[in-house]
């Protein structure tokens, strides 16, 4: 089986978010695998090693990112490709990840392409289905199981905490739901193995694309943080009381009760 | 400038989500005085076509057919695209639900259009609409506009207050015939969910429990006074990792961004990873034994006390409040 992980550089979610001159300030902060990407990486390794196959994770941004695929060839993917847009993007957007990956996957025959449901930064959601879209493949998103048997393919998606059995086949692009799976940290041995394995670098220009071609569709005109909260009232005295005086403040003061 | 916009109301178990009238509400503002065309889909669903007029959709356009009757990628893409092709909107809104989450993407795709998602508010002026959305879970906020195709943009629920209902409003229903074919991936079956109730995004009351509810009959205390104020259960990783509930109730950046009313916050301690999943709460209770937990720093009310004390108390407090009420 030939298995596709996309995957996303992203803060670390214990990191406070600066914005200085109307940009993320990311000097000084942790970066990691997206975590819904790492649940991508874990189910790839796991059916992969049943089913045989190969898994190659592909990531689209800057040079950094190559630490964030060490990581997953380390936890068990064999191959890496970094499509390396630093020098000939200043901005995209999930139209611009999305046609880049496309471009790159629409040749490499991939029977199963893992995606995040979500990115911990963006948050929108829109890579995994607009690649789907773009390769004119079938897609699930926000799964918590997944069973291939041949070319068909059985999951479970989570849907506002129902669960959904859905029935489809290969070739298939899912979007990992936390609860999938429970990600392996990378042992030593991966670790090393992971600096010989192929990590292949690309750029626009090796996929056949122009700026033009994946020309952001929308724009950020303004980044800033949310009004912070002042410190409220820790209530005092008899616990009874407080709960009471609780009550009232919710029902006479905030009114939302 | 005005716009035409189509607005897709979303159903579940034969009643229009509420998410349906605030698209409504969010489909206005974009049309600055242009036509609002609300939007079904399903097997048969053009009686609830009059309700998203009476809240404010000028006309709607009904889609049936029996390969509409559960959400599919394939089907409901197909539906809509041709309503889109038959009514050459300048603008379209979906909910940002696990519907609209799932299919958006595709429909922006298939149309070469940008696609804001998630947005929490809206303002059009001067030839721009601008749709602000939460970034990193809500720690920071952007403020996008749509630079190429269509405006799209999905909105969060709860965020955008939909307008009074009037009854006496009417309008235009009509149907649109559309052959749906080769839907790819079938839903065999629905497991609902083991804790019934208001769902997370749209509970305007959520009471949260963190590791200090110390097991699954913990979260018992926590349902009740749930129930009594009609809102949802939530939990922080700490609780779901210690698997005392499921993760499908887990709020902060991994898990659901929630912004009810009211946010009570049951033995938390406020880790950066929770907070940026409930901080935008308009009012947050926090309950906890530790009196320097960070939960305190972002919480409007706090008590110091052990929650099994305390939310059995509040729970019979909002009792008789409501009696006399």
């Amino acid at each position: 089986m030939n298995i596709y992980v996309l995957l996303k550089r992203t803060f670390d979610t214990e990191e406070k978010i600066v914005v200085s001159k109307g940009a993320i300030q990311e000097d000084g902060a942790e970066f990691i695998i997206n975590p819904y990407d790492e649940y991508g990486v874990e189910e790839a390794i796991q059916i992969r090693d049943n089913q045989g196959g190969e898994v190659t994770v592909v990531s689209v941004g800057g040079e950094d990112a190559e630490k964030q695929l060490r990581t997953a060839l380390a936890m068990g993917a064999d191959k890496a490709v970094l499509i390396n847009t630093e020098d000939d993007l200043e901005t995209g957007d999930e139209f611009t990840t999305a046609k880049i990956l496309a471009e790159y996957l629409k040749d490499k025959d991939a029977d199963l392409i893992f995606a995040g449901n979500v990115a911990i930064d963006g948050g929108s959601g829109q890579v995994g289905p607009r690649v789907a879209d773009l390769l004119d493949i079938p897609y699930v998103t926000t799964i918590t199981k997944i069973e291939v048997d041949g070319q068909n393919v059985n999951i479970v998606r989570d849907v506002e905490g129902s669960s959904e059995t859905i029935e489809t086949s290969l070739p298939l692009l899912v979007t990992a739901q936390q609860g999938l799976n429970e990600p392996r940290y990378p042992s030593l041995p991966g670790i090393m193995k992971a600096k010989k394995k192929p990590l292949e670098e690309l750029e626009l220009d090796d996929l056949d694309l122009e700026e033009d071609d994946v020309e952001a569709k929308t724009k950020t005109i303004e980044i800033y943080l949310p009004p912070k909260k002042e410190a409220g009232r820790v209530l005092e005295g008899e616990l009874q009381n407080q709960v009471k005086e609780l009550v009232t403040l919710l029902h006479s003061e905030a009114k939302v009760i | 400038m005005t716009r035409k916009v189509i607005v897709l109301g979303e159903i579940r178990e034969g009643e229009l989500r509420n998410v349906s009238f605030e698209g409504i509400a969010a489909a206005k503002t974009v049309a600055e005085g242009g036509e609002v065309v609300a939007v079904l889909l399903g097997e048969s669903v053009g009686n609830l076509a009059p309700e998203m007029i009476q809240y404010g959709a000028d006309r709607a356009v009904v889609v049936e057919n029996p390969k509409l009757a559960s959400y599919t990628p394939d089907g409901f893409s197909q539906a809509i695209l041709a309503v889109v092709e038959q009514e050459q909107p300048d603008a379209i809104i979906f909910g940002h639900t696990a519907l609209g989450k799932d299919l958006s993407p595709k429909v922006a795709s298939k149309l070469g259009s940008g696609l804001i998602s998630d947005a929490v508010a809206i303002e059009a002026a001067g030839g721009n609409v601008v749709f602000t959305r939460p970034i990193y879970s809500g720690k920071a906020f952007e403020k996008k506009i749509v630079t190429d195709g269509l405006i799209f943009a999905s909105i969060r629920p709860n965020n955008i207050a939909p307008l009074e209902k009037d009854a006496s409003r009417t309008g235009e229903v009509s149907s649109v015939s559309v052959e749906i074919k080769d839907l790819r991936t079938i839903i065999r079956e629905v497991a609902k969910k083991a804790i019934q109730g208001v769902d997370l995004t749209e509970a305007k009351v959520i009471i949260s429990g963190g590791r200090g509810v110390k097991s699954v009959e913990g979260f018992k205390p926590l349902q009740e006074l749930a129930d009594v104020l009609g809102g949802a259960v939530g939990a922080s990783r700490g609780a779901c990792d210690a698997e005392y509930c499921d993760y499908s109730l887990q709020i902060g950046q991994t898990g659901k961004v929630v912004t009810p009313d009211l946010y009570i916050a049951c033995g938390i301690s406020g880790a950066i990873q929770h907070l940026a999943g409930m901080s935008n709460s308009k009012v947050v209770v926090a309950i906890n034994k530790d009196p320097e937990a960070n939960i305190f720093k972002v919480a409007d009310y706090g008590i110091v006390g052990d929650l099994f004390e305390v939310v059995p108390m509040l729970t019979e407090e909002i009792k008789s409040l409501l009696v006399k009420a």
